[in-house]
């Protein structure tokens, strides 16, 4: 019996040391990541993140200090890229966690409020503003990634962030949902 | 796996078959007997100005301006696109926004009209001798008067006349099959207005230079198969009339080349590549309509059709005239209708506000009762199989509709999701009633929304790219303008000390003077 | 003004429905089941009604334990054509139990623990029979001669047989066909010795022999079948391939060795080979839903159905044939696939050949 334990101990330990040396022994040193994530971000450098620039926020993402969902304007679809790498293991889907797929936004101005002061125009990091000194700006919507840069810049507060407006090319069918699933999920809460 | 049909052993014409399709109650009786009227005007139209394929069109009034019939109201933006024109005569009281005549209710540009009454034509269209004018003239006058397919998909009919440039064309098919159930705009004009149509079938065989004109028409109308025998002849065509099988989707583009001449549309490529146009009746008329008499495309043939309306008719109504003021001239509705559509009731579109208008894709109007749509509770699918027997394209709808349900629809664009034509035979024949289309349309606007959001992120890293490169450049130009600048100060204050050495050593009476120079 | 509901179309719909087409297979058998019922007497009737309410019961039971809505779910008939397909294929005069037992089985393992209805793997009435007769060889392959309602036992008999499995009745047992012809041939005997100890064609068309509680009468259910196929329930192509293939694969070997193997005719009017072609091969949702995986599968029902009952230890392999190919069915839905309008086989875009475009505009 006791004969038996020992055995299997030593060989345990025995085991466990081999391992732990190869573990050692064939040690990859994991690539820098930050360039990789630093191509995926949106490389505006809008500061929506709080980050000094994309790469600020790249090299806290590497580090660890930044969740793969710290870039609002590069959404859903950056952050779910960004997890693959940072967190390759990790269910994209729980990384996610917290990030609801949002409606994409854009800046809107209030011509009524807007100087023609170009700040905003000067802050823009997609020049989706467009406008002159002296007259009321304008958003593309098509370029705006709704990243608040031009938000914070503005005197007069003058500009909002809204959810994008869908166009009729833009618009599709809701997925629709089975009447049984939904009844089933109301019994079962 | 597509045998041939039993029946098509008997059949006496040299068709060949498709694969699928399903037989739904056409109940185009409701209408069918009644001829084509026209409609008072309404008191009220708007002409939205995205009523085709492509671009939307600019629109050229302002408001208060007065516009007469058949005036250029709204020019065609880019290649694919159509003109606009003012369908009668009045005032324009807005260019603004309204409800599309679309399931989304989303506001479209719309030009807004209050007909003066007079119904003043402006002047026409320049007429063209089709029988000696260039293909190329015939195509643009088709252009100019803003003809689009009308059989629902509104493509820009010049567009498609245009392909004798890129293609070897030598089939013309008109499309008279009408297969959506219900609807009989197509019919009737066909039955009453026969040599009009063969005028401008004739017109466009001539623009598209081919050498062979079949018009398809299905089983269901005699009288129309009749008519169109009868008129046979126009600009030296001879029409081969042919009678295809009533069957639903007959219509669809691809299938009835398959039926007419046997041969397949390569996926993703259009019936010209096998030489075949399609065209649709209605726009035959229109295009007769344009070229002889300088009519743009102001008006069209509307099936107001469906137990929920008092009395089923085939109107010739206004683009643009409301769906409340067409369902009222039909005697308005007879019970709160379960469904209200703009088209068929396979693949129509279903509207909430009654005041959206018709507009030059719409061939029916229908108020649907419960009785007809035959909605019932969803259940499960059980694997019948029933879906991919009767698909046309030779999809397993089940299939993709699982792969949806669970987000898999990379998968799903794997198995075929993008060669759906959205016919909706699957979802007729569902015996557990699932939205299969919906479910197939989600996938697909989800899979296009996903696709112009990766353009979207690269457009912005363009963007911010060029962005940096410019400011780059601004503050590189702003360094070396420092730098020269600073080198100029430093050049010049060399040059005065040296000035100053030399006035010191050679002439220090002349000082005062020189000093004087140097401060300017 | 309610606004009228915003879906996407088709705005129309056929009038079948999932319990309708239930109803309907139900119907297509009812005169096969009338005609088994008047030949096997009480016993059978009661036998039935146990076997079709527990599945019922079962069916309810399940649906509320598994939250979904009992009331629409139970009304759709499918758990109703389970129980009745399970009590088609009992021994008339088994206990009630085993109808009970057999219609748990089908409807609490073969379906809900696949997640209910068209979630199942395997066709739920063939899980019954074959667990059944691997545990219960017995009771399951207990025959009795078909002696009609008059002659049989009386209400009160009928009563006891089922429910207290008493033995007094005189049934005259006897073996079915194939487990004659089975036992015959392996104790040596030759084709041409047994046959005169069969019952004649007639009497296996028409249902005159001993056997399964609805499975005795060929002609009528080959009428359900026919029935099915007119109403476009089923297509033709299971029911033909499975019979085709029984009757090559047998014809070839009787024409071989006549001595040592049934003929075709026996193979096709005996045992539960019509009920398998046309009401069990062809449940939906355990069998491939293109034609060609349809016919891949009913061959390949045809010749394990042949190759059970010729050289496997039972006499009739219909339950294992069938559950054998659903659990191919997948792997051929996934293989088999029609082709895509405007693509080749593998999905390509089909060539362009008729015409060039002559590139670029004129």
């Amino acid at each position: 019996m006791i004969h038996a334990a020992v055995s299997m101990s030593a060989l345990g330990l025995g085991l466990g040391l081999l391992l732990g040396l190869a573990a050692r022994r064939f040690h990859v040193e994991t690539p820098p990541i930050v360039d990789e994530i630093d191509g995926i971000l949106p490389g505006t450098n809008c500061g929506a993140c709080g980050y000094p620039g994309c790469r600020g926020l790249a090299e806290a993402m590497a580090e660890g200090s930044a969740p793969v969902t710290a870039c609002p304007p590069g959404g859903r679809d950056v952050a779910l890229q960004l997890a693959a790498i940072v967190v390759p293991d990790a269910d994209p889907e729980t990384a996610l966690s917290g990030m609801a797929e949002a409606e994409p936004t854009v800046a809107f101005i209030f011509e009524d409020h807007c100087t023609g002061c170009m700040k905003c125009f000067k802050r823009c990091p997609t020049d989706a503003i467009i406008g002159a000194n002296k007259q009321i700006h304008t958003v593309v919507v098509d370029a705006c990634i709704g990243c608040d840069a031009c938000i914070e810049v503005c005197p007069t507060e003058a500009i909002v962030k809204r959810v994008k407006p869908t166009t009729l090319r833009g618009w599709y069918w809701t997925k629709p949902q089975s009447a049984f699933d939904a009844d089933s999920r109301e019994n079962a809460a | 796996m597509s045998l041939p049909s039993f029946a098509a052993l008997f059949r006496p014409s040299q068709l060949f078959t498709i694969r699928g399709g399903v037989h739904p109650e056409t109940r185009k009786s409701l209408s069918s007997e009644s001829a084509i009227e026209d409609m008072p005007l309404p008191s009220l139209i708007r002409v939205p100005l995205q009523q085709h394929i492509g671009a939307e069109a600019e629109p050229l009034v302002q408001r208060d301006d007065l516009v007469l019939k058949g005036q250029l109201i709204g020019k065609a933006r880019g290649p694919v696109s159509a003109n606009i024109h003012a369908p009668t005569s009045g005032r324009v009281i807005a260019v603004g926004h309204f409800t599309a005549p679309h399931p989304s209710g989303l506001p479209v540009p719309t030009i807004t009209i209050r007909p003066d009454g007079e119904d003043r034509w402006g002047p026409r269209l320049a007429r063209l001798r089709p029988e000696d004018a260039p293909p190329e003239e015939i195509a643009a006058k088709v252009a100019e008067a803003g003809i689009v397919g009308m059989g629902g998909a509104t493509f820009p009919a010049a567009v498609k006349l245009n392909l004798r440039a890129k293609f070897d064309l030598h089939t013309l098919i008109i499309n008279g099959a009408e297969c959506e159930p219900y609807l009989t705009c197509d019919d009737r004009l066909m039955r009453e207005r026969a040599e009009e149509l063969a005028d401008g079938i004739g017109i466009m065989a001539r623009a598209l230079g081919v050498q062979r004109v079949i018009v398809a028409i299905e089983s269901n109308k005699p009288q129309a198969i009749e008519a169109m025998q009868r008129h046979n002849r126009a600009l030296g065509f001879t029409l081969r009339v042919k009678v295809v099988p009533t069957q639903y989707p007959m219509g669809s583009e691809k299938h009835l080349v398959k039926i007419l001449t046997g041969k397949e549309t390569p996926a993703r490529a259009l019936t010209a590549e096998l030489g075949v146009v399609v065209h649709n009746a209605a726009t035959a008329y229109a295009v007769h309509l344009a070229v002889r008499y300088g009519e743009p495309l102001i008006s069209r043939v509307v099936t107001v059709s469906g137990r929920g309306v008092r009395r089923p008719a085939n109107i010739r109504a206004l683009i643009g005239t409301p769906v409340a003021d067409l369902l009222a001239h039909c005697g308005g509705l007879a019970e709160e209708p379960e469904r209200l559509l703009l088209g068929g009731p396979m693949m129509g579109q279903p509207i909430q506000n009654r005041r959206v208008p018709i507009v030059k894709g719409t061939n029916g109007v229908l108020a649907l009762t419960a009785g007809e749509t035959r909605e019932r509770d969803v259940m499960p699918c059980i694997r019948c199989g029933l879906c991919v027997q009767v698909c046309p394209v030779g999809l397993t709808p089940f299939e993709l509709n699982a792969r949806i349900q669970a987000d898999d629809l990379q998968g799903a664009a794997k198995v075929g999701l993008l060669d759906c034509i959205a016919c909706g035979c699957c979802s007729y024949t569902c015996p557990s009633n699932i939205s299969l289309v919906q479910t197939i349309h989600f996938a697909k606007g989800k899979l296009a929304e996903e696709e112009s959001r990766k353009h979207k992120q690269e457009e912005t890293r363009r963007l911010a790219a060029a962005r940096k490169a410019r400011e780059e450049a601004a503050a590189e130009a702003k360094r070396q303008a420092m730098a020269r600048r600073k080198a100029e100060m430093e050049a010049k204050k060399k040059r005065e000390a040296e000035a100053a050495a030399q006035a010191q050593t050679a002439a220090p009476e002349a000082e005062p003077v020189q000093h004087g120079d140097a401060t300017p | 003004m309610t606004a009228p509901l915003i879906v996407s179309g088709p705005h129309t719909h056929r009038v079948f429905t999932v319990s309708r087409t239930m109803l309907a297979v139900i119907g297509a058998l009812t005169p096969a089941t009338v005609f088994g019922l008047y030949q096997f007497g009480w016993p059978a009737i009661f036998l039935f009604l146990v076997t079709v309410l527990s599945a019922w019961a079962f069916e309810i039971a399940c649906l509320w334990v598994a939250g979904r809505p009992v009331a629409s779910f139970a009304r759709d008939g499918s758990a109703l054509l389970s129980g009745w397909l399970v009590a088609m294929t009992l021994p008339p005069y088994a206990p009630w139990w085993v109808g009970v037992l057999g219609a748990g089985i089908a409807i609490v393992i073969g379906k809900h623990l696949f997640g209910g209805l068209g979630q199942n793997l395997f066709n739920p009435a063939m899980v019954a029979r074959a667990m059944l007769l691997v545990a219960l060889p017995v009771q399951m392959t207990t025959w009795v001669a078909p002696v009609g309602l008059m002659n049989g036992p009386d209400f009160w008999q009928g009563l006891a047989i089922t429910f207290s499995g008493a033995q007094d009745f005189d049934a005259v047992s006897s073996a079915s066909t194939l487990s004659l012809v089975k036992s015959q041939l392996d104790a040596g005997a030759s084709m041409a010795q047994i046959m005169p100890d069969l019952a004649d064609l007639r009497d296996r068309l028409i249902g005159l022999v001993p056997g399964s509680l609805g499975e005795t009468s060929t002609i009528l259910l080959l009428l359900g079948g026919l029935a099915l196929i007119s109403m476009r329930i089923i297509t033709p192509v299971i029911p033909l391939s499975v019979l085709g293939t029984i009757a090559a694969l047998s014809g070839l070997c009787w024409l071989i060795a006549p001595d040592r193997f049934a003929p075709p005719v026996l193979h096709l009017t005996a045992g539960s080979t019509m009920l398998c072609a046309f009401f069990i091969a062809t449940d939906y949702v355990t069998s491939p839903v293109t034609a060609m995986g349809k016919m891949i599968y009913g061959i390949a029902i045809g010749a394990l159905i042949f190759v059970i009952r010729t050289w496997g230890s039972f006499p009739e392999g219909v339950a294992f044939a069938v559950l054998l190919m659903n659990a191919c069915t997948p792997l051929i839905e996934t293989y088999v696939r029609p082709r895509v309008f405007g693509r080749t086989r593998t999905g390509k875009p089909l060539p362009i050949k008729t015409t060039k475009p002559r590139g670029g505009a004129r």
